[in-house]
């Protein structure tokens, strides 16, 4: 039956909150954290949400009478309290696939955290977790190789990867930086990383980095008789000067490159992904700028929702903090967002900050990265918490060994292996990691000047964002 | 007494992969992986290889993987069959995992002598 155009402006809830809908399996559903204006009410706050995240408009406009607007319209379906929390409340809203282009993350986030953001109603809106279809799921291209993938390519099985950044961050020639490439790996780390600053800066040109780097992993592959890489950074201003750089890589016979996918953007994210799965690169993806989006409590968007959306798009591994280290991160949320990175299926669990049931279907893992103030002390911890399908990154922790980062990696290894070799023998990694790491260091005189170094360093800091539990 | 150290010299080795950093493990200890390979529900599963091709994706199997098994005994012998049938190559033990399609666990046992 056709509807007759009333001008004027329509209160948003007569519209867009729907406390009867029951999702669809092929509706994208939402979850956000609301703050509104103080005598607003909920509902009204959280139907405006759903509008303007969809069709709506603030007044009603003669040509919504020309489409079907039921159809397309995202609805808000539920309002909850947040525990512990008297001035906030999560809204649960269910969008139509049709809103969404096929395989765009971008058209996705557009839509889902775009102008509703800055909207006067809302003091604060959080985006706290996305529950994506299978339908869209099947339309993205994911991870360009996979975890099962990746373990074949460089040869690793068992056990966590072990990685670590090349400081100084900023400001070693080519030459200089390859060695310390050379340093790391031929001591027994499985990759180098660049740091994500460095891009092609005056003091080091990249075709320069990628040659010496280049030679620095061919020599430790044949020294050490195991697979090696380095993170080369392709992130650079435009996507021509990414292929550019990816090519080159290629060209040299590296394994993997990588992509700031926060800075660079998803659409560029997206498109080296979907090279390096023509090409057979593997992509380690960094997340600068994510503590500017993900880490107030109350606005912005959850690093859970940025995780789920770098799957994907595509990325082989990605940054996931540390919890023991000195960047933010707590444990239940840090295990959560990594389930959604590697597992098939992970079921709603609000003890880990999962709002929604999600089926990732076929699409292949993508390592979790812990990276960042980490040192061997913590080895046991890591292992527990990431399991083995994880890369470990030492910094600080590899290069600032008393011999320097050879010894410093030899360290790592040794203590990376001892867990691992503990926990499959039953035994308890983190109540018993003194005495793990103590034997080991009996065989181990760089695991022992290691563990001597840095045995008081701690980063006790509470977090600033927390689960919402009572 | 403060801790003081002076710097050494790190000698590059050549290692194997996974528990490559450990010393060879006792007989006790390789029990305790067969059986945490087992208890995982991976098959088990021998390779070996001649020094010379180590690096090479394919080691040959030593007869198949021993799907199902779940006797530590067994993998153990079978283990120490190869090894006397090929002395002069690495011998590595394998937990299969045909739900990942992958190695949950890969380390050498014996080295060739």
């Amino acid at each position: 039956m056709s509807k007759k155009y009333d001008a004027g402006v329509k209160e948003y809830r007569d519209t867009y909150w729907t406390p009867d809908y029951i999702p669809l399996d092929t509706d994208l559903l939402a979850c956000f954290k609301v703050t509104g204006q103080e005598g607003v009410p909920k509902e009204e706050v959280a139907a405006a949400v759903a509008a303007e995240s969809s069709t709506g408009t603030w007044s009603t406009v003669w040509s919504e009478l020309l489409t079907d607007l039921e159809f397309y319209k995202g609805r808000c379906y539920r309002i909850e309290d947040v525990p512990g929390d008297k001035e906030s409340f999560y809204a649960f809203i269910a969008y139509p696939l049709d809103l969404f282009e096929e395989g765009s993350i971008t058209n996705v986030l557009t839509s889902l955290v775009g102008n509703v953001f800055g909207f006067k109603a809302l003091r604060h809106l959080r985006l706290e977790d996305i529950r994506f279809p299978m339908a869209f799921i099947k339309t993205c291209p994911g991870p360009p190789n996979g975890i099962c993938v990746e373990r074949d390519r460089m040869n690793k099985y068992g056990r966590p990867l072990l990685g670590c950044t090349i400081k100084p961050k900023l400001g070693l020639s080519g030459k200089n930086y390859g060695r310390v490439v050379y340093e790391c790996l031929r001591g027994g780390l499985d990759f180098t990383k660049d740091d994500e600053n460095i891009n092609s800066q005056p003091f080091q040109r990249w075709q320069n980095r990628f040659e010496f780097v280049a030679e620095a992993v061919q020599l430790s592959q044949e020294e050490t008789g195991e697979k090696k890489g380095h993170y080369l950074n392709c992130t650079a201003a435009t996507p021509e000067e990414m292929y550019e750089r990816a090519e080159f890589a290629k060209e040299l016979g590296q394994p993997i490159i990588m992509h700031d996918y926060i800075t660079g953007g998803f659409t560029a994210n997206t498109g080296l992904s979907k090279w390096c799965r023509k090409n057979g690169m593997l992509l380690h993806i960094h997340r600068a700028m994510h503590a500017v989006i993900d880490r107030h409590p109350k606005h912005g968007i959850h690093f859970r929702v940025l995780a789920k959306c770098l799957r994907l798009s595509g990325g082989d591994q990605l940054h996931t903090g540390t919890v023991v280290g000195k960047l933010e991160g707590d444990r239940q949320t840090t295990l959560g967002f990594i389930d959604q990175l590697r597992e098939s299926f992970v079921p709603e669990d609000r003890s880990r900050g999962n709002f929604f049931d999600q089926d990732w279907g076929s699409m292949p893992g993508v390592f979790a990265v812990a990276s960042g103030g980490i040192h061997v002390w913590h080895m046991p911890a890591l292992v527990a918490i990431f399991g083995d399908d994880s890369v470990l990154q030492f910094g600080g922790g590899t290069h600032g060994h008393p011999w320097g980062s050879a010894a410093g990696a030899a360290a790592n290894r040794v203590a990376l292996e001892a867990c691992v070799k503990a926990r499959n023998a039953g035994r308890e990694i983190e109540k018993e990691s003194r005495d793990i790491l103590l034997e080991a260091a009996k065989h181990s005189p760089e695991l022992a000047i290691a563990l001597e170094t840095w045995k008081e360093i701690k980063f006790e800091f509470d977090t600033v964002d927390k689960l919402d539990v009572n | 007494m403060p801790f003081k150290s002076t710097v050494g010299d790190y000698q590059t080795v050549a290692t194997l992969e996974t528990f490559g950093f450990l010393p060879p493990m006792s007989q006790d200890e390789i029990y305790d992986q067969i059986a945490y390979i087992i208890a995982q529900g991976w098959s088990p599963l021998v390779e070996h290889v001649h020094p010379s091709r180590s690096m090479s994706t394919y080691w040959s199997y030593w007869k198949l993987p021993f799907f199902g098994e779940k006797d530590l005994g067994v993998i153990v012998s079978e283990l120490e069959a190869c090894h006397r049938a090929y002395p002069d190559h690495h011998v590595r033990l394998v937990g299969y995992d045909a739900y990942t399609q992958s190695q949950g666990s890969c380390f050498v046992v014996f080295e060739a002598r």
